[in-house]
């Protein structure tokens, strides 16, 4: 997925939200953010951190600046492994055209050492929103993985579930669920993949507006239209 | 068998409060990391070993009256996840050893799975 066809597909599909959440990564959003420039598409810094339980969290925030320190923590807590493109596929960093720029050399496709609590604690002192991504999914979804929501996560009001289950199946399975507001963003890796459901009130697209969503307060909402299941 | 057999067998540091494991023997023995297949699978008064050290291992092995967790290569749990292993009466050990190599040794020594 190139930046510009990624701005396209969201213009298509009248989606102006978007948070960009490669994993262990934050490479390729610097330019996302250049080719929705003009489009009336605001873009979200974010990243879906892989914790040393083997749970795949998101890290979502306002600037590149609080991304970028996000990622200095992971990048020292990423064991020195190389990727091997033929196993893993290729990590390219572009440009907002899509354009080749580099290639990543370490293997993103890991754990950190960081552990759900701590990414809690990190992505909280910078100022941003933690999703805990595909819940219900047997590969690094947090309920398979640790068996129940963790008290680290308690009090974190929203969780994500995969594209493959609906809200109401999701909550008769985990019934810990029915407390936490829900979103389903479809852990998209490819163009056709975009889900599009999650609908906002808010003043303006900013982490802190998010979170009065999630919380329904000030007249901030949030639900989930249409699922296109 | 009893757990103090295997503390010692094993060469096993015990991460909880001592108490006297002569008297506690598990029924079988059950490996996994994924913990809602331990919440679904492992006996009840079994040995559980894994390599996952997030504090959900308490709740787990509380929940399934676990006679042991033995954590592998050397993943360390929190403070706040012994505390409260000590507060559930969860016994918690650990070992520099892989998983594979302490199943073995558990099942050299005569635990079997149900």
């Amino acid at each position: 997925m190139i930046p510009p066809l990624i701005v396209q597909e969201a213009l298509d599909l009248g989606i102006n939200l978007l948070a960009i959440t490669d994993h262990n990564s934050s490479g390729n959003i610097s330019a996302v953010i250049k080719a929705a420039e003009g489009t009336g598409i605001h873009i979200l810094p974010g990243m879906e951190l892989q914790t040393q339980e083997e749970v795949h969290v998101l890290c979502i925030f306002d600037t590149l600046e609080q991304i970028q320190t996000l990622q200095k923590i992971v990048d020292v807590s990423l064991p020195p492994f190389q990727n091997n493109p033929d196993l893993f596929g290729e990590q390219f960093v572009v440009d907002e055209t899509g354009d080749f720029l580099y290639r990543e050399e370490r293997l993103l496709l890991t754990s950190s050492s960081v552990s759900i609590k701590s990414a809690c604690e990190h992505v909280k002192a910078l100022g941003g929103i933690l999703i805990p991504a595909h819940i219900n999914r047997k590969a690094f979804g947090l309920l398979p993985t640790l068996g129940l929501i963790p008290e680290e996560l308690e009090n974190n009001p929203v969780m994500e579930i995969s594209r493959h289950i609906t809200i109401q199946k999701a909550v008769e399975t985990y019934s810990q669920l029915s407390k936490y507001q829900i979103i389903q963003s479809g852990d998209v890796h490819r163009l056709d993949e975009f889900l599009g459901v999650n609908y906002f009130d808010l003043e303006e697209p900013t982490i802190a507006e998010l979170k009065k969503a999630f919380l329904k307060i000030d007249e901030r909402n949030f639900q989930i239209r249409h699922p296109n299941l | 068998m009893n757990i103090q057999q295997i503390i010692d067998k094993l060469e096993l540091k015990v991460l909880t409060e001592p108490r006297d494991f002569t008297s506690v023997t598990p029924t079988f023995g059950y490996s996994s990391d994924l913990l809602s297949c331990v919440m679904a699978g492992a006996p009840k008064q079994g040995i559980w070993v894994t390599l996952q050290a997030h504090g959900n291992i308490v709740a787990v092995a509380a929940l399934l009256e676990l006679t042991a967790v033995i954590i592998t290569e050397g993943a360390m749990p929190d403070e706040n996840t012994i505390q409260k292993a000590n507060d559930e009466g969860v016994t918690l050990l650990s070992t520099s050893n892989s998983t594979f190599s302490t199943i073995g040794q558990l099942w050299e020594m005569g635990l079997r799975n149900p």
